[in-house]
């Protein structure tokens, strides 16, 4: 019995050493030696070299001219130290009434979007910090957007669709879009939005595209 | 649903087919073999390891000192997390500052850890330094899993070991199994897996967590830490622990379909390579691959299942307004999408992983179910690493003696004979899951503390609750996460279903291995009954249902299947 539990207790230290301390040491050496962007957390810049989040982690755009990402449950929202979903289910008068609300302020802001409104828009994602968008729930917000920045739509178009990830190997996942990458996209496109919504068009240089 | 979407389901089944056999021979070779791989290399490791940990004699035991010694390492293991917890802001690696964990909520993660199940009543990002994440959690992530396929093994050994004329009754060594799991198996396939998952995006770095300005100007916090490495093992020893709260939903832990599609068959490789290392310990494969079968049909079932209902609308929100619902995407990731969560979802369940990808509390109400169930069954749809092969093996044993009954014959396995003493404890390993799970849920129901912490109202409410302690008993450990477990009531009650759902089946699959170790081997006859063929995997999987049923279907009707039919009538609460 006691020499049993002296062999437990050597044998913990041991494997503790082993596989809590040496192993993710070992491992961070490696990554850091080989992956240090993505081990780092993959940030991105903007056109100033202001470093202004992760390509991995979503963030909210409240600004019109910015394609909007969607609601979360993340702390006050996309709050990066309380990744989270709403967990209300099929019979919740929670979940019902948030998305009325949601329903009725996207179309305020999207008069001339379709009826009905995409799906993503209206919920929330399990981390609550979803950094895509499918293809349609973007597209769906470019005519508010090409407003906003005083250009025409078809303008836009090209920017989201440069930016459009299909799946991989054509089966896993969904097709997807990056809604920082694709608003710096759109700012270098444009240049970046008023506050008030109001773009200042102009901006010919080509989008540049990549995390880095 | 989508073609598309089957084409994925069906792309990953493929892959778990392909990986059983080569990695099942390997297990194979690491536990039974005569030679380990890279002797030159692990074999001084191995006996370093061996002799600093006591163990170095490696004398073979019988099922009680394997037990005892499983106990005694399961005991100082939780001990030990307990305690790490308890002092974290006196340990390093705490850049957040980040304060001791309470008693109780301590309590439940070292249960929670020690016995495989990582149920976390906690969000890792707001409570645990790095240094517990790695040195607590991470570990126990290693020996946990590793425990579990010593257990596998010696009840494997008990069935299939040929004993000598005095009658063989040790089950190998539990020091030893351990070691090697460890060495051999689970520590470099992680260190491989862990970098690929870096490549993809996953962290790996001890910086402090890092403030921003987002690109509208506001303030954005990003949390860090050394997540793959905790990841990889995560998956892999069908622990489940996320490091962040939202778990593999998180992008920093499962950036990519890619690593989505890597994380879901780690999960299933280890339990389904050792059915067919359990075929080879039985000297024929077919053994093990009808383990493999019975296994298979549960699943694709269950996939099935969750991914139909989970393609359909969501109920409450289709009557907000004019939304157009492609299925039910609350609490989804758009890279993963329906199937893929879907996938995900039968997958953690199945096996008990219970790490997920989206959250199970918003599926669609059968959607839900089917997670349950799966966790229902017992655990032996795959199951857990070792867990799910000594669940399904005591489910042989049912099936077996039901045959026996039929045709009037005293059952037999491998051609030992099965006889009141295995029934008895196999009957108390089935027993003990249910009073767990059931117990535990009607006295949460009817007491404050329990009904206080739900987050959803009407029947989903009472499924949050039977899903945490089916969860906890079944040693899976995802959650209908709305549920606010962190309280003393919860910590405490599914701290004690944990190590119920543990060592109270451990210790039974472990007995039934020492009686069956020294029993005499039969040749078979025209009489015996093929455990082989489809005749059996049919059998198998009719006990496995209706065991599971049975039990559990009137708790099931009054939780997510009476929300089925009011969702669609919709009703709200």
């Amino acid at each position: 019995m006691f020499s049993t539990l002296l062999v437990a207790l050597r044998t913990c230290a041991v494997t503790l050493v082993l596989t809590g301390l040496l192993y993710p040491l070992a491992v961070t050496a490696l990554a850091q030696g080989v992956f240090p962007h993505e081990a780092q957390g993959s940030r991105v810049r903007d056109a100033r070299g202001r470093e202004v989040g992760s390509a991995l982690i979503g963030q909210r755009f409240t600004r019109a001219g910015y394609i909007h990402a969607r609601p979360s449950a993340a702390g006050e929202g996309y709050d990066g130290m309380a990744s989270s979903g709403s967990n209300l289910g099929a019979t919740s008068l929670k979940l019902k009434e948030r998305v009325a609300a949601e329903v009725e302020r996207l179309r305020r802001e999207n008069p001339e979007a379709s009826v009905p409104v995409p799906a993503e828009l209206v919920t929330t994602s399990a981390s609550g910090l979803d950094p895509h968008l499918s293809p349609e729930a973007v597209r769906w917000q470019v005519p508010r957007v090409a407003r906003a920045r005083g250009v025409a739509p078809e303008r836009v178009l090209p920017v989201v669709e440069a930016l459009v990830e299909g799946r991989t190997l054509g089966v896993l996942g969904e097709p997807r879009v990056n809604v920082l990458l694709l608003n710096l996209a759109l700012d270098r496109r444009f240049g970046p939005p008023a506050e008030a919504g109001r773009g200042v068009g102009g901006g010919g240089a080509p989008p540049e595209g990549g995390a880095r | 649903m989508s073609f598309i979407g089957w084409s994925q389901i069906l792309l990953f089944f493929a892959l778990v087919v392909v990986v059983t056999k080569p990695l099942g021979t390997y297990l194979f070779r690491v536990f039974e073999g005569d030679t380990r791989p890279l002797p030159r290399v692990l074999g001084p490791v191995e006996r370093a390891l061996l002799r600093l940990c006591g163990a170095a004699d490696r004398r073979e035991q019988t099922w009680g000192a394997y037990a005892g010694a499983l106990l005694a390492f399961s005991f100082v293991s939780v001990l030990a997390v307990y305690l790490l917890l308890r002092m974290q802001h006196l340990l390093p690696l705490n850049p957040q500052g980040l304060d001791a964990v309470g008693p109780e909520l301590a309590f439940n993660t070292a249960v929670s850890f020690t016995s495989n199940t990582n149920w976390q009543s906690y969000a890792g990002e707001s409570t645990l330094s790095y240094f517990s994440q790695m040195v607590a959690l991470a570990w126990q992530n290693f020996v946990s899993a590793a425990a579990g396929m010593g257990v596998a093994l010696a009840l494997a050994r008990g069935f299939t070991r040929r004993p000598g004329p005095d009658g063989q009754k040790t089950l190998g060594n539990f020091w030893v199994d351990l070691m090697n799991a460890t060495l051999y198996v689970l520590l470099p396939l992680c260190v491989v897996y862990a970098l690929f998952l870096v490549s993809q995006g996953v962290l790996q770095n001890f910086a402090p967590y890092t403030q921003l300005v987002t690109l509208e100007g506001a303030r954005q916090t990003l949390a860090q830490g050394p997540v793959a490495s905790q990841e990889a093992i995560k998956m892999l020893g069908t622990n489940g622990g996320g490091f962040f709260n939202a778990n593999s939903a998180h992008p920093f832990e499962n950036p990519t379909p890619f690593t989505n599609l890597v994380q879901v068959l780690s999960i299933f490789a280890i339990p389904a390579a050792l059915t067919y290392t359990y075929g080879k310990m039985a000297g024929d494969s077919r053994q093990g691959w009808a383990l493999f079968a019975a296994m298979s049909v549960l699943f694709l079932a269950g996939v099935a299942a969750v991914y139909a209902a989970e393609s359909q609308p969501n109920a409450a929100i289709a009557a907000a307004g004019p939304v157009a619902q492609a299925g039910n995407l609350e609490g989804k990731e758009v890279r993963h999408g329906i199937t893929a969560s879907a996938l995900f979802a039968a997958v953690t369940t199945a096996a008990s992983c219970g790490a997920v990808n989206a959250m199970h509390d918003s599926f669609t109400p059968l959607g839900g179910l089917v997670p349950l169930v799966n966790m229902q069954l017992g655990e032996v749809v795959f199951g857990g690493v070792g867990a799910g092969l000594y669940g399904i093996l005591v489910m042989v044993v049912l099936s077996v003696f039901i045959a026996g009954l039929m045709v009037g014959r005293t059952p037999e396995y491998l051609g030992k004979k099965i006889e009141a003493r295995e029934m008895k404890l196999a009957m108390l390993y089935v027993l003990v899951f249910p009073l767990f799970t059931l117990g535990f849920s009607g006295l949460a129901a009817v007491l404050p503390q329990g009904v206080s912490s739900l987050n959803n109202a009407g029947p989903h409410g009472l499924s949050e609750m039977l899903y945490a302690y089916t969860s906890g008993a079944a040693n899976n450990g995802s959650a209908f996460a709305g549920l606010n477990a962190n309280t003393p009531f919860w910590n405490v009650t599914l701290g004690v279903a944990m190590l119920g759902g543990r060592f109270l089946m451990m210790v039974p699959a472990l007995a039934i291995a020492g009686s069956m170790v020294g029993k005499k081997v039969v040749p078979a006859g025209p009489g015996t009954f093929p455990t082989h063929g489809v005749l059996f995997t049919g059998l198998l999987v009719s006990v496995i249902l209706i065991v599971g049923a049975l039990t559990f279907f009137p708790a099931l009707s009054l939780g997510p299947i009476v929300e089925h039919f009011l969702a669609g009538a919709g009703e709200v609460y």
